[in-house]
């Protein structure tokens, strides 16, 4: 757009820059705070915003070590904080992955075949990831106590019912892949189904290799979204070396027992690789969210 | 070695068998959940295994291979959970009613009360004792014929309830017997252990130092009514209140499941002392989601359209920073949250109070408590309507905005009369879901607040800023009640507004399938 500016012009501008880094100031505040609360000393406020005497006591608890003061005692980590991030991480990763094969799979058939009642499914399937897990935890709780006692993995406090019951969830992600499906021309299989290849080989050795994005992004938001879930792994995960991060995380800051330093160390710790994992695909998930068009 | 053809038929063969021998197992388990009267869950695994038997073996259903997971999983996971508890809305599933009638019936039937004074002193003595086995036996002493007796083996473990057949001997084991601490210890094991003496009679533990013969105390007559031993007293069930009761309209614990209709609707909506506090957490929860998405997307608008500004420089870095709280996993930011907002050593108080010389009451003040929620949770939401008001902002036409530049309009007058026309169709569908999803935050109120400051006068745990789901939670799972059957009722209600509200997205978003 070539448009001559009036002088006021610059003043405006540097006024939405003032405006902008004010306002980025105050959003940026809180993270800001926990990483300079994790390398104060104790657990309590010492009317500083920077650490004056910055120690790594609660990054040492944190990562699992037992930190030694200045007078000689020696404090135990509260919490097992890495046993916590290495459950979350197992159960996301499986379940992404499990996630992932399952919904590209469908993906394929709602975008490519005719059969009966696809519309309803799809549809429905809309409808009823609107519902939360939460108002139905005491039946989820029931399944897997039942399931439980059949077959021990899938019990209560067992990360395979963690796993099994975010398989849930997959009503979103197969509309994304669908998108993506959708864009990509069908010429290309109807070539090799002519020449004689099956309806499996088209889709693994022709659809899956075009789509590589689009499941890359998939498979990050379920990550995301699985170490993320609270409601379902506190209700089935009991035993503290069995907790999830998001479920074991509160455990810091109880009323009794209030370990503000020690939690923003955890809190740096474990937040760090998924925030930077998000900001560095940011531009594919976000384009996800929005090709999908459906994302709530 | 195999040859391709063998590797080939051995494949076929496991196509064969594989699937065979999944359902095989799978029908296992319903029967054995039919048998264990959980009807809801064989009909649901007996449903799902005969879809994925007919889905998987017939060649017409072959498209329905690809899509048979994602469907079982969101039958199982997602519907089946949905109709359950609308199932437990009508009962009267709580903490006073666990048990099924045959399992309460079972509890009662399996209460003992001691014979005569008679007791009889005995010793533990283990065999073998390390980790993974500890086995014992009991020595009993009579007293008054001064004669001994011997148990078989048993194991310490895991707590068995056998009865154990006593044998007569002329001396106890040549060992120390176990020490008070020891059977302290193993309380709960020696509780569930029968010993028989060789006449029949059955013995009880009944004290640290002592067995006692016991009886069982109910008896089942033909009209399943139990009848107390001791007493005489005759109990019946009562379909009505979930109990047994005696002929003086006594109730005995434990309660049992029974179907109670509408009650539990009623008494959430009629009942003063429990209707109270859920129309003011209903009123909170609409206000709560409608606040969050007029903020979030006021916000979320400004900024998008000052990231739209071709003048402005640096674009890529605001928006980097200011998507950053989408970034961080809500569960770790809401929990940043509490800590600083907390009353004493929070910095937020921390910082009021150096400025401004207030420190305000965040979590026991309602009214600050609420505002705080919206604050965290506006911070939360407001880099997703950024990004959806940025990418509906890009779809405008430029040339809408030129000509208003020719006109001489102002910014203000661009927004208002190009900008929120043009992106008001497309985001009505995604701020209907916004307010779903916000009607439903539980993680954000039970890390940040935990529903408190409590609703005074109220009968059940309910918070000030409790939103519906949260307040479901607490009903169900928190120590005091475990009501599921109310929890389960007001669940239903929330159904029944989230169904119509995913019914309208779908209507206004022109979902093309």
């Amino acid at each position: 757009m070539a448009m001559v500016h009036p002088p006021s012009v610059k003043y405006r501008v540097w006024l939405t820059h003032a405006g902008l880094i004010g306002f980025l100031a105050i959003i940026i505040f809180p993270l800001l705070m926990v990483l300079s609360i994790s390398f104060r000393t104790g657990n309590f406020a010492t009317g500083h915003l920077l650490p004056v005497n910055p120690s790594l006591e609660h990054w040492s608890l944190a990562l699992g070590f037992p930190y030694t003061q200045v007078d000689g005692t020696v404090i135990q980590p509260p919490f097992p904080v890495l046993t916590w991030l290495w459950n979350s991480i197992k159960i996301a990763l499986i379940s992404a992955i499990l996630i992932l094969m399952l919904s590209t799979t469908s993906a394929y058939a709602f975008a490519r075949m005719r059969f009966r009642f696809k519309g309803i499914m799809l549809k429905s399937m809309l409808i009823f990831q609107m519902f939360p897990p939460v108002l139905s935890l005491v039946a989820i709780y029931a399944l897997f106590d039942q399931l439980g006692q059949h077959i021990s993995w899938l019990g209560i406090n067992s990360h395979g019912a963690v796993i099994t019951a975010s398989l849930g969830g997959m009503a979103l992600h197969i509309w994304t892949i669908k998108g993506y499906f959708e864009s990509i021309d069908a010429s290309l299989e109807e070539a090799a189904v002519v020449d004689g290849a099956t309806i499996w080989q088209a889709f693994r050795y022709i659809l899956l290799p075009l789509s590589i994005p689009i499941l890359a992004v998939v498979f990050i938001l379920a990550f995301i979204t699985t170490i993320a879930e609270y409601p379902i792994a506190s209700v089935l995960l009991l035993d503290v070396d069995q907790l999830t991060l998001a479920v074991g995380a509160q455990q810091y800051l109880y009323e009794q027992n209030y370990l503000w330093g020690d939690f923003a160390a955890a809190a740096v710790l474990s937040g760090l690789p998924i925030t930077v994992i998000f900001l560095y695909c940011q531009k594919w998930i976000i384009s996800g969210l929005t090709a999908g068009g459906v994302k709530g | 070695m195999l040859t391709g053809l063998q590797l080939s038929s051995v494949v076929r063969f496991l196509k064969r068998v594989l699937p065979l021998s999944v359902v095989g197992v799978g029908l296992y388990l319903v029967v054995v959940m039919y048998m264990q009267q959980q009807l809801a869950f064989a009909g649901l695994f007996l449903v799902v295994l005969s879809a994925a038997a007919f889905v998987f073996c017939r060649q017409e259903a072959y498209t329905h291979r690809y899509v048979f997971p994602a469907v079982a999983g969101m039958v199982i996971f997602v519907i089946f959970p949905l109709l359950y508890t609308i199932g437990i809305s009508f009962t009267n599933y709580s903490a006073k009613h666990l048990l099924d009638l045959p399992k309460a019936q079972q509890y009662f039937l399996q209460q003992t009360y001691k014979v005569s004074d008679k007791k009889y002193k005995y010793r533990l003595f283990f065999q073998q004792q390390n980790t993974s086995e500890k086995t014992a036996v009991i020595a009993l002493v009579d007293d008054e014929s001064n004669t001994t007796y011997l148990s078989s083996n048993f194991s310490l473990i895991d707590p068995v309830n056998t009865t154990l057949p006593l044998t007569l001997v002329s001396e106890l084991p040549d060992q120390e017997p176990a020490t008070i601490k020891t059977i302290i210890q193993h309380k709960k094991q020696l509780k569930n252990i029968k010993l028989s003496l060789p006449n029949g009679q059955h013995l009880q533990w009944v004290g640290f130092r002592h067995f006692a013969a016991v009886a069982p105390l109910y008896q089942l007559n033909d009209q399943q009514q139990l009848i107390n031993q001791k007493t005489g007293d005759v109990l019946s069930i009562d379909w009505q209140t979930g109990f047994y009761k005696n002929n003086q309209g006594v109730k005995f614990s434990p309660g049992f499941k029974t179907y109670v209709g509408w009650q539990n609707y009623i008494t959430v909506l009629f009942d003063p002392s429990i209707s109270g506090p859920f129309i003011q957490i209903f009123v909170w929860t609409i206000v709560f989601s409608l606040c969050t998405v007029i903020f979030t997307l006021l916000v979320g608008l400004i900024l998008a359209n000052l990231l739209q500004w071709d003048l402005l420089k640096g674009k890529g870095f605001y928006r980097m920073m200011l998507i950053l709280p989408y970034a961080v996993p809500a569960f770790i930011s809401i929990l940043v949250f509490k800590g600083l907002f907390n009353q004493n050593a929070g910095e937020v108080n921390y910082l009021l109070g150096s400025l401004l010389g207030v420190r305000p009451d965040w979590f026991s003040d309602p009214l600050l408590a609420r505002t705080m929620i919206l604050i965290v949770n506006t911070w939360l939401g407001y880099p997703y309507m950024l990004l959806l008001c940025m990418g509906l902002l890009q779809a405008i036409p430029g040339d809408l905005y030129e000509a208003s530049a020719i006109d001489g309009a102002s910014p203000w007058r661009n927004l208002i009369s190009i900008t929120l026309p043009q992106i008001i169709k497309p985001l009505t569908p995604l701020l209907i879901a916004s307010f779903a999803f916000n009607f439903n935050n539980f993680v954000l109120i039970t890390l940040l607040t935990s529903g408190g400051p409590d609703i005074i006068g109220a009968t059940t745990p309910a918070g000030t800023t409790d939103l519906l789901v949260s307040y479901t939670y607490r009903l169900a799972f928190q120590d005091s009640g475990q009501n599921f059957g109310m929890a389960a009722a007001i669940a239903t209600l929330i159904f029944l507004l989230v169904g119509a509200l995913a019914v309208m997205q779908l209507r206004l978003s022109k979902v093309k399938v």
